[in-house]
């Protein structure tokens, strides 16, 4: 079977397909959608922006893949996002030398540590105590921006400190620094993943739980390390948003961001049940996300228009990707009307 | 006499699925008033034949006609519609509702639109008596063991005045009077003109039961035969396809002499180990290159005991010994550190990691082993897959494919292979020739003899006690949760001899 | 076989079978003569209790009719959608989209009572936008294969892409049917009272009730949540249920639309957010299980009291800021769900 034939037979092929068709249609729109100009030593263009603007929402659909691997989901990380955001700018506000580089360094080794430990949290709920993740991890995404209002005293906490500002806003070597930092992540987890036995692990553990403990697998480790790291990667999200708008808004800040995330992983096609994952499908799944809402706008659809246009793509990329419509329409083989069943002890 | 019109026949069925075709070609005829075993070894296309007949899976060429009308299934409810009632390999019950709820589930008896529920627990108390089942209704099903689990399944399968009732694999879970019971219940419906498709692998059983036997091997109909008119052993070697003489050499495994034992230490030291509500406190000692059979009927505990030594359940009581060391395995992850390894009598949900290819199935316990830093190479890994498709003849020796593909008995072969790479000392298996068909039975028995004389102490577990006798060195027996005697399985022991130990409770006539 | 060879039985010999000792919550239920699958919701009960006394001692007035009343008035419309989420929970899915789905029946109702229509015609309308939309979410789940929680997600999506093209700003109801049954009272005995919304809950409860214990689409839902390829397997209309269930969901969803747009006089494209989740942790606290297969709607009704009894404490308390209100949530369903998972341990 040819390269191509595989691609298209891929559960990666129509994401692909609607991004291309995405981009393409910006580009009839306005010519100069795909270019890319240098202006201060920095690049710029709407291809730029749409990968600055992608990058919390990577980190966070980074994490998420790992989690969904296992088996598990995570909607705690918008409140993750928004406790991250508070928990710095409240240290920045309150500390008497806000732009300093070490007040800011210090601050986001505070929210990066509170975040590890909010997600470290929700992996003892999940693998120590065995409790299902959606429950353990509504319970912080319920409780957790009630604390994100205690740390900002129910205020939007703004901060003037341009040091800070760089993590959203700034550039290094001409691209933008969230992008290199999403991009960064990005390569570490993929590393991590398939050129250690992490990524397989974390498969057999989603795919078979009760296997892979007999067979010798740290299950326990490896659930509790990728809850840790979704937690990890959704703090560094936040500290992107909030550096955006230079405040931390506890109410707002990371709102449906796990939803958004969930999607582009499903987009990615890696499957909610658990099992195989693929990173590089969580990144088209992303880009497509935010590749829609700068389409929306560039085509001069009225924004009230917007979120029924998006819902419209994301439902047709679901159909696209469901399984009955990839056999109708991808693949020679037949499936059978039912799947062979497992055995089931019901027990 | 001239045969009446069958109420089912099959003709030209064939089913393809990706990489593998399940059914090629296959007629199938089945009368009212007879019980009609289908046989084959795995992935011989018995369970797929059945799917066929009920609208579970949809044909790909052929026709079925149910009483002289061609017949199209879309799905189970029409099949059922038709009069023919299955009971699954697959326990088909619900576990969180009652077992009248179950048994009565989409036919409850309703009054002025409700459903009345006095009325669904007495029909349900009426048709559990019917078959001499003593369940109460109104407990839950999950509370219950899965063979009387699957009895259920089978009541509510008769509650519908069925023409054909299937039976796939239905006593691989029951113990021997468990399958009278059904068995009694099988004939008298069978004298009631109910026509009975019953798929087995116990021959004895078959041999028991059945008026006439079809034969499937690799997706194609070998041929259909009274039963009275086929020998044993012409039955089972059409459905291996090897020779009577290579199979009567494979029976004939030779029993290694106790006396050539490596060591007098034990390899491992059980002492009074026991689990709360699992197993009774029992001793076992277990000597390198020694197989241990445990025998028993179902439900005895042997799987219990089998997961304390393996670490798979946590002990209670008692300890176990290493040498002078004092051990504790308290996970499945201590015990393969410490050279054992287990594998589980549930190949399905606790074996082969299905989506997984064969070569990460196989290489699983290894990697595990290592952590998941330290990546076994990809050469490496290669070599010694390739290895083990060879020496297990696992088919179709393609390490690239989902292990879910595979039929039941190369699963279990992949499972071996796994084991086996991280190179245990102790190799506990339970259940591992488990509906697998007679040909890879005599393989895996062989292997196990191979790895007891090059060293390994084994412990082997099996509900077929002719396989305990042929396989192991020294047999413990159990009987409800407790270890009642050790017997060392001289010449002379035999079917009878365990038997008896089982019914008078170990204790010395 | 000779004597000698046989090793003698080297463990205690116990004499019977292996007994297991009930578990000592089991012995007590069993004393009271209740089912354990009750055990859940008897635990909910137990908080409620707890709350109330707790609430009784520390504020005055706090056990008053007019308390418990405001209790029902106040979440009919949260009542609603509980019951119409345990249907979707017991068959081990989810549903994201009924807060909205609230908002688009609020929305379209205001909308459309604002150009004219009569209320009799407006009120059936904005319930059936909410089967409708249930309707394509079961189709999605069941026809596509597409998981419950995507296809809820996206319909979620869909349903606010659709407030936003009717109205991004608050639409006021002056409709007299509205007003009416937004404004009325009904006395029970001195201190109590009920509107005309919780009857339509209560009422609805009571159907719900009915429907998943005394027909056989309501025990072919827990069938499907006991073991979906078992249920298809004994014959049962599997598909159809699947679907039906989902456009319960949105039904309910609909009808809490109504109750909320009652009680709030307004459609406002903005609401709802979040109330889905308000709503799945009513069903878990009152002891449904995420998995599937077992549940009551009493209970999900029970949680929804909890629910309402902890804003209500936290505003006779006065003290605290409302977002605690949201950790105490959070800690309370954390709770439950530690000793639900317990309890299923201590089972095994």
């Amino acid at each position: 079977m040819t390269a191509w034939k595989t691609f298209v037979r891929s559960k990666i092929f129509w994401p692909v397909m609607a991004l291309v068709a995405l981009v393409a249609a910006n580009t009839i729109k306005t010519t100069h959608f795909l270019n890319i100009r240098v202006q201060d030593g920095h690049l710029f263009g709407a291809l730029i922006d749409i990968l600055r603007n992608s990058s919390p929402l990577l980190l966070v659909a980074l994490g998420m893949t790992l989690v969904i691997a296992t088996r598990g989901i995570d909607l705690s990380v918008g409140a993750v996002v928004a406790i991250s955001g508070a928990v710095a700018c409240s240290f920045i506000a309150s500390s008497p030398n806000p732009g300093a580089v070490v007040t800011v360094l210090t601050a986001v080794a505070i929210a990066v540590l509170l975040s590890l430990v909010l997600g470290a949290w929700n992996g003892f709920l999940v693998s120590v105590v065995g409790i299902q993740p959606i429950i353990a991890t509504l319970v912080l995404m319920t409780a957790g921006r009630g604390i994100a209002m205690l740390i900002t005293g129910g205020q939007i906490t703004t901060i003037n400190s341009p040091a800070y500002k760089q993590i959203g806003s700034g550039f290094w070597l001409g691209v933008p620094l969230a992008v290199l930092i999403a991009g960064g992540v990005f390569a570490i987890v993929a590393t991590l993943t398939r050129r250690t036995a992490l990524g397989m692990l974390i498969e057999s553990v989603g795919i078979n739980p009760l296997a892979s403990r007999l067979a010798g697998v740290q299950s326990r480790t490896i659930i509790w390390t990728v809850y840790a790291l979704a937690g990890v990667f959704a703090g560094i999200a936040g500290l992107m948003i909030s550096s955006n708008v230079m405040a931390a808004d506890a109410n707002n800040a990371g709102l449906f961001i796990e939803l958004d995330a969930i999607l582009a992983v499903v987009i990615g096609g890696t499957s909610l049940a658990g099992g195989k994952f693929s990173l590089s499908g969580t990144l088209v799944g992303v880009l497509v996300i935010q590749t829609l809402t700068l389409t929306v706008t560039i085509l001069g659809i009225p924004p009230a228009v917007t979120p029924l246009f998006k819902a419209i793509v994301v439902i047709a990329v679901c159909l696209m990707q469901s399984p009955v419509v990839r056999t109708k329409l991808g693949s020679r083989r037949r499936v059978p009307v039912m799947a062979p069943v497992p055995a089931e002890v019901v027990s | 006499m001239t045969t009446p019109t069958p109420v089912v026949e099959m003709r030209g069925i064939s089913i393809e699925f990706p990489g593998v075709k399940a059914l090629q070609e296959v007629d199938f005829t089945l009368h009212p008033g007879e019980i009609h075993a289908l046989m084959g070894e795995n992935g011989a296309g018995k369970s797929t034949l059945i799917k066929a007949l009920t609208g579970v899976y949809a044909i790909d060429s052929g026709r079925i006609v149910i009483d002289g009308v061609e017949r199209m299934f879309a799905d189970p409810a029409a099949s059922q519609a038709a009069g023919i009632s299955t009971v699954y390999q697959e326990v088909n019950v619900c576990g969180n509702l009652t077992v009248a709820e179950n048994i009565m589930l989409g036919r409850e008896p309703r009054w002025g639109g409700a459903i009345d529920w006095r009325a669904t627990r007495s029909a349900a108390a009426m048709h559990l008596a019917a078959l001499n089942l003593d369940i109460d209704p109104r407990s839950s099903l999950s509370a219950h063991s899965l063979a009387i689990q699957q009895l259920v399944a089978i009541c509510r399968a008769m509650v519908v005045d069925a023409r054909v009732l299937i039976l796939d694999e239905p006593t691989s879970s029951l113990d021997a009077g468990e399958v009278q019971q059904l068995f009694t219940v099988m004939r008298g419906l069978r004298d009631d003109g109910v026509a009975i498709l019953f798929v087995s692998h116990f021959l004895e059983q078959v041999y028991e039961v059945s008026d006439r036997i079809t034969v499937l091997r690799n997706g194609q109909l070998l041929g259909e035969y009274a039963t009275s008119e086929l020998p044993r052993l012409d039955l089972v070697s059409k459905m291996i396809g090897k020779s009577l003489a290579v199979l009567e050499e494979l029976e004939e495994a030779p029993k290694r002499s106790v006396a050539a034992l490596a060591s007098t230490v034990p390899y491992l030291q059980a002492i009074g180990l026991g689990r709360r509500g699992a197993v009774e406190a029992f001793d076992l000692d277990l000597y390198a290159g020694e197989v241990v059979g445990i025998a028993g009927l179902l439900g005895s505990g042997r799987t219990e005991l089998a997961r304390l030594l393996s670490g798979a359940d946590r002990a209670d009581v008692g300890q176990v010994r290493m040498g002078d060391t004092l051990v504790h395995l308290r996970t499945p992850r201590a015990a393969l550190a410490r050279k054992i390894a287990y594998s589980s009598e549930d190949r399905k949900s606790e074996g082969v990691v299905g989506d997984l290819t064969v070569r990460e199935n196989i290489m699983l316990g290894l990697q595990a082993e290592r952590g998941w830093t330290r990546r076994i190479p990809a050469k490496r890994a290669d070599e010694i897959v390739r290895q083990y498709v060879a020496a297990l003849d696992i088919r179709p020796p393609n390490p690239d494919m989902p292990a879910r593909n595979l039929s039941g008995g190369n699963q279990q072969k992949v499972l071996l292979a796994r084991w086996l790479a991280t190179a245990p000392k102790l190799l506990v298996l339970d259940e591992p020739t488990r509906g697998i068909d007679v040909g890879t039975k005599a393989e895996i028995q062989r292997l196990v003899a191979e790895l007891a004389q090059k060293g390994m102490s084994v412990v082997f577990i099996s509900s077929e006690l002719e396989e305990v006798l042929r396989v192991s060195h020294r047999i413990a027996v159990m009987r409800d949760h407790q270890k009642i005697a050790e017997i060392v399985n001289d010449d002379d022991v035999g079917i009878d001899d365990i038997v008896e130990l089982i019914a008078s409770g170990g204790r010395d006539s | 076989m000779t004597a000698q060879d046989v090793r003698p039985p080297t463990g205690p010999v116990v004499p019977g079978p292996v007994r297991r000792r009930r578990p000592d919550v089991s012995r007590v239920l069993h004393a009271v003569r209740v089912d354990r699958r009750f055990l859940p919701v008897v635990g909910t009960i137990v908080v409620l209790l707890l709350m109330f006394t707790i609430g009784g001692a520390r504020y005055e007035n706090f056990l008053s009719g007019r308390v418990v009343s405001n209790l029902f008035i106040n979440n009919s419309f949260l009542i609603v959608l509980a019951v119409g989420m345990t249907f979707v929970i017991i068959t081990g899915g989810i549903d994201l989209s009924v807060g909205a789905v609230v908002a688009l029946s609020g929305i379209s109702a205001a909308s459309l009572l604002q150009s004219g229509l009569p209320a009799f015609v407006v009120i059936p309308l904005m319930i059936l936008i909410g089967s409708a939309l249930g309707l394509v979410v079961g189709v999605m789940v069941q026809v596509f294969e597409i998981q419950p929680f995507i296809a809820t997600l996206a319909v979620m999506f869909l349903a606010r892409g659709l407030c936003y093209v009717i109205s991004l700003s608050s639409i006021p109801i002056t409709d007299p049917t509205i007003v009416w049954l937004s404004s009325t009272r009904i006395p029970i005995g001195d201190t109590w009272s009920i509107t005309p919304s919780g009857i339509i809950a209560l009422a609805g409860v009571a159907a719900a009730f009915f429907v998943l214990h005394y027909t056989r689409f309501g025990r072919t839902v827990y069938a499907i949540g006991g073991g979906e390829s078992s249920a298809i397997l004994m014959g049962l209309p599997v598909a159809r249920t699947k679907v039906l269930v989902y456009v319960i969901s949105g039904t309910c969803g609909g009808i809490g639309g109504f109750l909320f747009t009652v009680f709030s006089r307004s459609g406002y494209s903005l609401t709802g957010v979040g109330m889905e989740l308000d709503a799945i942790a009513a069903v878990v606290i009152g002891g449904t299980l995420l998995t599937g297969g077992s549940g009551f709607v009493i209970g999900s009704v029970l949680g929804v009291l909890v629910l309402g009894l902890i804003q209500t404490i936290i505003t006779f308390q006065g003290t605290l800021s409302s977002w605690w209100t949201k950790i105490f949530i959070g800690v309370l369903l954390l709770i439950f769900v530690v000793l639900q998972r317990a309890i299923a341990a201590r089972r095994r």
